[in-house]
């Protein structure tokens, strides 16, 4: 394809792709703009700043929220961790299943993941919040987990069934003609054939689940402080956000929030940049069959 | 020459016919059993943590039910939804779910087509093109939301001092944007079509990979113009990947409440239908309204993908590769 292009042709296409890389790039830049103005720049409405302030990211880790960040940001990354593993792992199974085997049901599930993809969360909101009370869930670990499953699950099943599909299976029986075991074949053949579209799809999952804002504003209303599976307090970044007062009634915490904006943005752009190419197939894998 | 092939053929087929059939049934039940086997806990899940729910929501949507006053539940049939259904606040927030839709759902498929023209054909910057493409979704939809917030207050934001400016100062730079209906949404939406146009556009790249370049270069060759290609040649032989990228994001728009609820929280008249469902549940606690709201919001977007499915005429399930 790329030698049918004319020089031209590409100049032009360079050309197009600067508003593109703008477009994409503006709101990011703001947003780090915002976070490094000193507060008294905060409302001079200018898109660069005039100065260069570390105060707003010292008062997220170190100063006055420290307390409702940093346990955010743990829960965050417990929670979606864990949801992740969770969804991937069965998931890594049941497309297994579906890509390698012949049995009734195959499609029936597929359906069903797909049904559960479109299905909108505010939805389920409800009589999880009425259950999550009733059965002491309400605010805590599991009780966002469970509903990330939902999620993950179907995202994953789809997926990871596009990916095993691609796999070109005959590999393990030849390695087990070749006089491999059943373990060696799956341990140096199937696995790392395999990881990649897993690994992919963990990414994706968790991309997912990390952004998720209706669950967690919903079923939780405390950080609940820093230890790690405590039990009670499973306030995510996203709903932390969403309902940060600042430390003042009067002055809106712009600052604050773009500061912990760029925190939570930034392992997950360093995520992008190192796996660009496996994210693109991941998202695409499961939507047109190529 | 016909007959030894046969015979060469026949000869091993014959023992795996009349001794191996019910050999041959066995291994078919085994695998189907294993297939059951590995599914079921992940289709279990799925289903435990999806339809449960929902049918916990339909059976609570019967009830008039508060929180605040559990000894007053009182099973009243089908009330909430007559309740709902005849007041304008519900068709209000489907109106404006819907405009969200359409409006932010043609956008994000013009400039995600454009985009992915471009991503397809792009020489130089291909690699970082694409990269930077997925930083809007790799975004939280609630950091979008207040970037784009702080850009549009006057307090804060820039966009009304570089409106005032592109128009020679026929705009004023304290323009309330959140304070009028439609400029709300106008920050609501653009908000929704910075963070989904790549996702859309990634989709559609997909399918434009699978367009037959001989196609394209037949037409090209016959004297056809860039836009009759793009017509008569592309569009139609992507249609599968323009279902799937239209649909998941109609769904996704329809059900809009981040970015609502973190620009507007409603006011002005932008209050989606997601929205609607969270004040009446968790900030009312009307358990009963909120899940009878949450039965109608999947009711629609079970509509919505019926409408797309019927217009586009073509068979999801195949689309999605189970061939």
């Amino acid at each position: 394809m790329a030698a049918e292009i004319s020089p031209r042709a590409k100049a032009w296409l360079a050309v197009a792709a600067v508003p593109i890389i703008l477009y994409t790039l503006l709101p990011i830049g703001w947003i780090v703009s915002l976070s490094l103005k000193p507060s008294a720049d905060i409302t001079d409405r200018n898109y660069f700043p005039r100065s260069l302030s570390w105060d707003n990211y010292k008062y997220i880790f170190t100063g006055g929220g420290h307390d409702v960040f940093v346990p955010a940001l743990i829960n965050s990354i417990g929670i979606c961790l864990i949801a992740t593993v969770l969804g991937v792992g069965l998931s890594a199974f049941c497309a297994y299943g579906i890509a390698r085997l012949e049995f009734p049901g195959k499609r029936l599930i597929l359906n069903a993941a797909l049904l559960t993809a479109f299905f909108p969360a505010i939805s389920i909101v409800t009589p999880l919040f009425n259950l999550w009370r009733e059965v002491g869930l309400y605010n805590t670990w599991l009780g966002l987990i469970i509903p990330y499953l939902s999620l993950t699950l179907p995202l994953s099943i789809w997926t990871l069934t596009a990916f095993f599909r691609q796999i070109p299976w005959e590999m393990e029986q030849a390695a087990q003609v070749d006089g491999a075991t059943s373990w060696q074949a799956f341990r140096k053949v199937v696995l790392p054939l395999a990881a990649p579209g897993v690994f992919t799809t963990a990414i994706i999952s968790f991309f997912t689940a990390w952004n998720d804002f209706v669950y967690a504003t919903s079923l939780s209303s405390t950080t609940g402080g820093s230890t790690p599976f405590k039990a009670h307090g499973s306030q995510t970044v996203p709903a932390v956000l969403g309902f940060f007062q600042g430390p003042s009634q009067f002055i809106p915490p712009t600052g604050y929030v773009a500061a912990a904006a760029v925190i939570v943005t930034v392992p997950v752009v360093v995520l992008v940049l190192f796996f660009q190419k496996r994210i693109v197939a991941g998202l695409t894998a499961g939507a047109v069959k190529g | 020459m016909t007959a030894t092939k046969e015979r060469a053929v026949e000869a091993p087929a014959e023992p795996r016919t009349s001794a191996g059939r019910s050999k041959l049934s066995d291994r078919a039940r085994q695998e189907r059993n294993l297939g059951w086997k590995l599914t079921a806990p992940a289709f279990i899940v799925m289903m435990a943590v999806v339809a449960y729910p929902i049918g916990y929501s339909l059976y609570l949507s019967l009830f008039n039910y508060r929180i605040t006053d559990p000894n007053g539940r009182e099973f009243i049939w089908f009330r909430n939804y007559g309740v709902i259904l005849s007041d304008s606040k519900w068709w209000n927030a489907v109106w404006v779910s819907t405009l969200i839709m359409i409006i932010t759902v043609a956008i994000e498929f013009v400039l995600g087509m454009a985009l992915a023209m471009v991503m397809n054909k792009i020489v130089i910057p291909r690699r970082t093109l694409r990269t930077i493409v997925l930083i809007p979704y790799s975004i939280i939809t609630v950091v979008s939301a207040y970037g784009w917030q702080y850009a549009f207050q006057p307090s804060t934001g820039f966009i009304s001092k570089w409106v005032h400016v592109a128009t020679f100062g026929s705009f004023s730079t304290d323009y309330d944007w959140f304070g009028h209906h439609w400029s709300a949404l106008v920050a609501i939406m653009l908000s929704e079509i910075w963070k989904t146009t790549p996702f859309m556009s990634l989709l559609l790249l997909a399918g434009l990979a699978q367009v037959p370049g001989e196609l394209q270069e037949a037409a090209e060759v016959d004297g056809a113009t860039f836009w009759e290609r793009l017509r008569k040649v592309t569009l139609p032989s992507m249609k599968a990947a323009i279902l799937v990228a239209l649909l998941f994001r109609a769904l996704d728009a329809f059900r809009i409440f981040d970015n609502v609820f973190i620009m507007t929280k409603g006011s002005q008249n932008t209050t989606s239908v997601g929205v609607l469902a969270f004040n009446q549940t968790i900030t009312r606690s009307q358990i009963g309204l909120g899940s009878a709201i949450s039965v109608l919001l999947f009711a629609c977007v079970v509509i919505i993908s019926v409408v797309f499915i019927k217009g586009f005429k073509t068979d999801l399930s195949r689309v999605r590769g189970d061939q």
